[in-house]
């Protein structure tokens, strides 16, 4: 019987990170992945393969639109199964890194499911069946999330898919439609309806991406509606009638009023992510879930001596990168050092085109705290780089304490702000104030003076528009 | 074992040096035996013994600074005759290590703008930030919080390196009081100087008419100070602005005349406050001046001895100023410089005559006084020194 300083159960962001991090401090550790590879969903199934088929699908668009405007005509053909291959090279890539990288800071990589037997026993179970018991000071629950269900929505991963299917249709629907006008319904509603499917996103409440700032979702609603994505919002899906060809879907105002039916040839049900304890052997250790599922913790420490959640099982944003920042902080101190995450500076993206990021609180967040607090706003039509690049939709607002000019959220829609969140990151984790970005030089030309300019704003001494 | 105590410092007074122990710990005192002496900004004070006793404890050594409340010392109770206890050890506050240097705080972009631009110093915010750092929040609220502390006392300078003929003493607190408040008064008004000049005969002639008689039936000789007095009470009822003080955006009209008169003593100038001189003859002016100079040149003037005062009169005339520009007393609008007597030859009716001749100075507060008003209270105090009967009709 093994005997570790920590073992990890799930070898995803969360998992793969706590096991790398223990490595570094010396910590003799194991990771328990049931998958054949690491990186769990979101290298596997999630966030990698979909940027793939995003990154793919969007040069493909804007060679059937954009390019000849800029002077070059061409007519492209798309070769889906070439476009799902480069997909699956790429993970397959990403994940040998992983295992490269759990070599290099000596973690033990065990295949197999994991399950809690017992205080700091896991028993793993291997694909041929066979069992073994291992030993831990420290038992780290990384097992991260599923997609939700609906009652009357049965996904068979043909006709009717969740976000693990829609990472491989075999081919381009003539007629998707999303359930869930969320960030993953969205991001693989554009991709399916950049390679030329119609698509269609019902959602439950009146508005899109729930959590986002309204006035940005508002800007996203109408961008992506121009791009072809039809929305029902407010409507409520009933059931789902699969048949050889396709889905008959049946739905209902939400505020009353006659069903009514929509025939898709897809549909991809993306309603939210659920957290993921099955089989882990909870019982045995005492640890009770919470009524949604999750696995109650003070610190990332559960009920229970010794075991310890991180990711998505716990409470927080259901995103890769706050899994990882778990993950060290819950390795650190077991390592008993300080850690601290906070949630606050938990960025979110959306890696539509254009993009959504996101950091901080919401103008509705603020506004309900009663929050006094003051905005900047900088449209990307006034960005001299996104004017060049004739990518001019959306625009960077920041929010800052009309007192102390704390910079509280930054909200931003527009060409690959994805990749320009981090500054502000950076700033709010230093508490800087909205005049600390308006008074750093930014290069030009860039997209990122959009973010220095929108600072401006607060104090009311933008230069550029 | 009764405490000694800091009494009471008066109205506007919130500390005291303590200037001298009469008595060292363990000695034997009796009850209303002066034991330690204290100096404020205004006046000194002498602490009485409680009780009979011993002194047992001096809690606050010459040169400490205390508040009233504060302990001075402590008394064991008990017949003077009985042995003196040792002395317990005189409560000293150890030297407090000087903190270590303390890296300068890193601010952030805007912070340093705030800090530049109010003359902030990093050092003296407290930052919230990562590790201390200084976001523009702390920067603005250290700014808030000076705005609303009283200023910080300048900073002092390093004693420089006294050469062996020269020689160091510590300012007293009078002396220091006084130069703060002369800065301040400098600082705080538009402050100018007029003068004119004042033929002393009349004055003179009455004085040595009724020396003698005036002398007999009041007790005290008469000066020429009250009859400046009633001059100026006179003067400040035509030019009433004179008798005024700024405070805030508003100016304070004041009907009540309390002349404060500039007495030297051997510590530094004092100005006590002759009351309601309106409603005074001239020979108890006199009379409260006498007292009150008595007062001040034996060290016992009182705290409400020196407040209130609404006008000043200096006389530098005494030790043979012949023009001078003195400083208001703030926050007073008006003082008047007394000068020299002089022989001086002067135009009266196309002759030349010979008469005792006083050059008058009024230092004004611009704010508050206007040129007219400021030249036309001096011609008032001039015609009514040079014509005294205008003193008894009110003209």
């Amino acid at each position: 019987m093994a005997q570790y300083d920590v073992i990890i159960i799930g070898g995803g962001p969360g998992g793969y990170n706590a096991a790398i991090r223990a490595g570094q401090l010396g910590l003799k550790v194991a990771c328990v992945e049931k998958r054949m590879t690491l990186g769990g969903t979101c290298l596997n199934v999630g966030c990698m393969p979909s940027k793939a088929l995003l990154h793919a699908s969007e040069l493909y668009a804007a060679a059937n639109t954009d390019f000849a405007k800029l002077g070059i005509e061409v007519t492209p053909r798309l070769n889906l199964p070439q476009m799902m291959a480069q997909k699956a090279d790429s993970v397959v890539a990403l994940t040998k890194g992983i295992e490269f990288l759990f070599k290099k800071n000596k973690a033990d990589w065990i295949k197999g499911s994991g399950k809690i037997v017992g205080a700091g026993k896991v028993e793993v179970t291997a694909e041929d069946g066979s069992t073994t018991i291992l030993e831990a000071r420290n038992i780290v629950i990384a097992t991260g999330s599923e997609p939700s269900s609906l009652p009357g929505v049965t996904v068979d991963q043909l006709r009717i898919v969740d976000s693990t299917g829609a990472l491989t249709l075999p081919e381009v629907p003539g007629h998707l439609v999303v359930i869930g006008a969320g960030i993953i319904g969205l991001e693989l509603g554009s991709v399916w309806r950049r390679l030329g499917a119609k698509v269609t996103v019902v959602e439950y409440l009146d508005r899109i991406t729930p959590g986002m700032d309204a006035e940005v979702a508002k800007t996203f609603q109408r961008v992506l509606t121009k791009q072809g994505i039809a929305f029902k919002l407010g409507s409520k899906v009933t059931g789902a009638k699969t048949t050889r060809k396709g889905v008959s879907l049946t739905c209902e105002p939400v505020a009353g009023g006659a069903p009514e039916t929509i025939d898709a040839d897809y549909v991809l049900l993306a309603i939210g992510r659920r957290p993921y304890t099955d089989g882990l052997g909870l019982e045995s250790v005492g640890i009770q879930t919470d009524r949604r599922g999750f696995i109650p913790t003070d610190h990332f420490k559960t009920t229970a001596p010794g075991i310890w959640a991180t990711g998505d099982v716990i409470l927080g944003p259901m995103l890769a990168h706050k899994a990882e920042e778990d993950a060290v902080a819950c390795i650190e101190l077991i390592a008993g050092k300080y850690a601290h995450v906070d949630y606050n500076l938990v960025p979110s993206v959306v890696y539509t085109a254009p993009e959504v990021a996101w950091v901080g609180k919401t103008e509705e967040q603020l506004k309900e705290e009663g929050r006094a607090y003051k905005t900047g706003k900088f449209p990307f039509s006034a960005n001299s780089r996104a004017k060049i690049n004739h990518e001019t939709d959306g625009f960077v607002k920041v929010l800052a304490d009309a007192t102390t000019d704390e910079v509280l959220g930054v909200h931003m829609i527009g060409p690959q702000v994805g990749e320009m969140i981090g500054e502000y990151c950076v700033a709010m984790a230093f508490r800087a104030a909205s005049e600390d970005i308006a008074r750093t030089c930014h290069p030009h030309p860039t997209r990122s003076e959009a973010l220095r300019q929108a600072a401006m704003g607060v104090e009311g001494w933008t230069m550029q528009a | 074992m009764a405490d000694i105590m800091t009494p009471a410092l008066g109205e506007s007074v919130t500390e005291a040096t303590v200037a001298r122990w009469a008595k060292k710990a363990g000695d034997a005192v009796r009850k209303d035996e002066i034991l330690v002496e204290l100096e404020t900004d205004k006046v000194s004070l002498e602490v009485a013994s409680p009780s009979d006793g011993v002194l047992s404890e001096i809690a606050a050594e010459e040169g400490v600074t205390v508040g009233p409340g504060a302990l001075l010392g402590k008394i064991t109770e008990g017949a003077v005759t009985a042995a003196p206890k040792v002395a317990a050890a005189a409560k000293v506050e150890p030297a407090k290590p000087a903190p270590a240097a303390k890296a300068e705080p890193i601010l952030a972009p805007s912070a340093q703008r705030i800090a530049t631009e109010n003359n902030l110093t990093p050092a003296s915010i407290s930052g919230t930030g990562k590790d201390g750092r200084v976001t523009k929040g702390d920067a603005l609220a250290a700014l808030e919080a000076r705005a609303k502390a009283p200023p910080a006392a300048p900073i002092v300078a390093a004693p420089r390196a006294i050469h062996e003929r020269e020689e160091r003493v510590k300012m007293t607190r009078l002396r220091q009081t006084i130069a703060r408040r002369l800065k301040e008064a400098q600082n705080a008004a538009a402050m100018l100087t007029t003068f004119n000049e004042v033929d002393m005969s009349a004055v003179m002639a009455v004085r040595s008419q009724y020396k003698d008689v005036f002398e007999k039936r009041h007790g005290v000789k008469l000066g020429f100070m009250s009859f400046f007095v009633k001059a100026v009470v006179h003067a400040l009822k035509q030019v009433p602005e004179v008798n005024a003080e700024i405070d805030g955006t508003d100016i304070i009209f004041k009907n009540h005349y309390d002349i404060s008169v500039a007495v030297g003593t051997e510590k530094g100038l004092v100005t006590p406050v002759v009351r309601d001189a309106d409603l005074m003859s001239l020979a108890g002016v006199e009379k409260e001046i006498g007292a009150l100079g008595k007062k001040a040149r034996d060290g016992q003037l009182a705290l409400e001895d020196l407040q209130g005062g609404t006008f000043t009169i200096s006389n530098g005339g005494v030790y043979g100023s012949l023009m001078s520009t003195p400083i208001l007393n703030a926050p007073q609008s008006g003082i008047l410089g007394m000068h020299k007597i002089q022989d001086r030859a002067m135009v009266v009716g196309g002759q030349v005559v010979i008469r005792p001749m006083m050059y008058l100075a009024l230092s004004y507060d611009h704010r508050v006084v206007d040129g007219q008003g400021a030249v036309t209270f001096l011609v008032h105090v001039k015609e009514a020194i040079e014509d005294p009967q205008r003193l008894l009709l009110d003209v």
